[in-house]
């Protein structure tokens, strides 16, 4: 029968140090180095769209005003409306980093997202947690923030007793736990479907004969990479209008 | 039944042909009820938009919202089914 082979996740997600091997807190390895072309992806855009700014914008400058203008209004202005427009840069800023990382998931030769490991998401959902607090905390006081969250107004006063347990829990432990989770397995499953498709592939080719079946493993590899194209976008879009949102909750108290 | 003794004697076996068995489930429960749900919604949402062409931009970000949310269920399902089955 076929000769398939599936390879354990550890070896799907698990690299080799490259430098500084064996100082387990410093050690670079492929997912680093991800990170890293992702932050230097992220910058060069932004400063190279910035460098010359033409009436007429072109080439990268195209992709940078585009993106701040997709940002301003189809996140901050839909989400948060004018008073959220100073969030811009660092939801901007979010948006490349993520989406970076995600799209090296499809990069031929490279083919790993950096998310696809807990540790990228874990942290900036907690850095958004952070922010969104502190937010709240400046904005409405630390006694009209808990209040806010805590108490909902409108609620009978009997059902406060559910209510305020729930909103606690959802509020300030879901949230960056269901934003980090939710990065990070989209990353990890589209990951994993690709390299399932990866190894029926191979598995096909080396059976030879059957190459009539041959076309189907490998076209639905095709059609997976640009959905996995789509989900690198979408998800780096969830995540920012989920930070928006979050921070936007923060500034307005509900009513 | 001395096949069934055979694998009870062996306590790791066992446990490790449960672990796969329950993360099949794990996965396969998880995801029935978000695919409903994400049914349901972008079915709601598509006709909202038809009937309101105008608000298509505010209904799509509110629905790419509630998909995330939604969708989160059946993400925390597979992160079970990796866990297990590993």
């Amino acid at each position: 029968m076929l000769a398939l082979e599936f390879p354990p996740i550890s070896h799907l997600v698990e690299w080799p140090d490259i430098l500084f091997k064996g100082n387990s807190l410093f050690a670079i390895n492929k997912v680093v180095l991800g990170f890293f072309f992702a932050t230097i992806a992220s910058a060069a855009i932004m400063l190279l769209g910035g460098r010359k700014q033409a009436l007429v914008p072109s080439g990268v400058q195209n992709i940078a005003e585009s993106s701040v203008d997709f940002i301003r209004t189809q996140v901050v202005m839909q989400t948060m409306g004018p008073e959220g427009l100073a969030w811009v840069p660092f939801l901007l800023t979010l948006f490349f980093f993520i989406l970076f990382n995600n799209i090296l998931e499809v990069i031929p030769g490279w083919q790993m997202p950096g998310n696809a490991r807990m540790a990228m998401p874990l942290f900036m959902a907690l850095l958004v947690w952070l922010v969104f607090n502190v937010v709240g905390f400046i904005k409405q006081g630390p006694v009209g923030y808990l209040k806010s969250v805590l108490f909902p107004p409108g609620v009978p006063l009997a059902l406060y007793i559910l209510v305020t347990p729930i909103e606690f829990v959802s509020t300030f432990l879901v949230r960056p736990f269901s934003l980090a989770v939710r990065l990070f397995a989209n990353m990890l499953a589209g990951h994993i479907l690709l390299v399932t498709f990866a190894v029926l592939s191979a598995a096909m080719w080396s059976i030879g004969p059957s190459l009539v079946i041959l076309p189907l493993p490998v076209l639905v590899l095709i059609l997976l990479t640009a959905f996995e194209v789509m989900v690198a976008f979408l998800q780096a879009y969830i995540f920012t209008i989920l930070t928006a949102v979050y921070i936007g909750g923060a500034m307005h108290p509900e009513h | 039944m001395s096949v069934l003794a055979q694998i009870t004697a062996n306590g790791t076996e066992l446990k490790s042909a449960l672990g796969a068995l329950g993360a099949g489930f794990a996965y396969g429960l998880s995801a029935i009820g978000p695919g409903i749900g994400i049914g349901y919604l972008v079915g709601q949402s598509v006709q909202a938009m038809a009937r309101q062409p105008e608000a298509a931009g505010m209904v799509r970000t509110t629905m790419f919202l509630g998909i995330a949310f939604t969708e989160a269920l059946a993400l925390i399902g597979f992160v079970v089914f990796i866990l297990l089955g590993l």
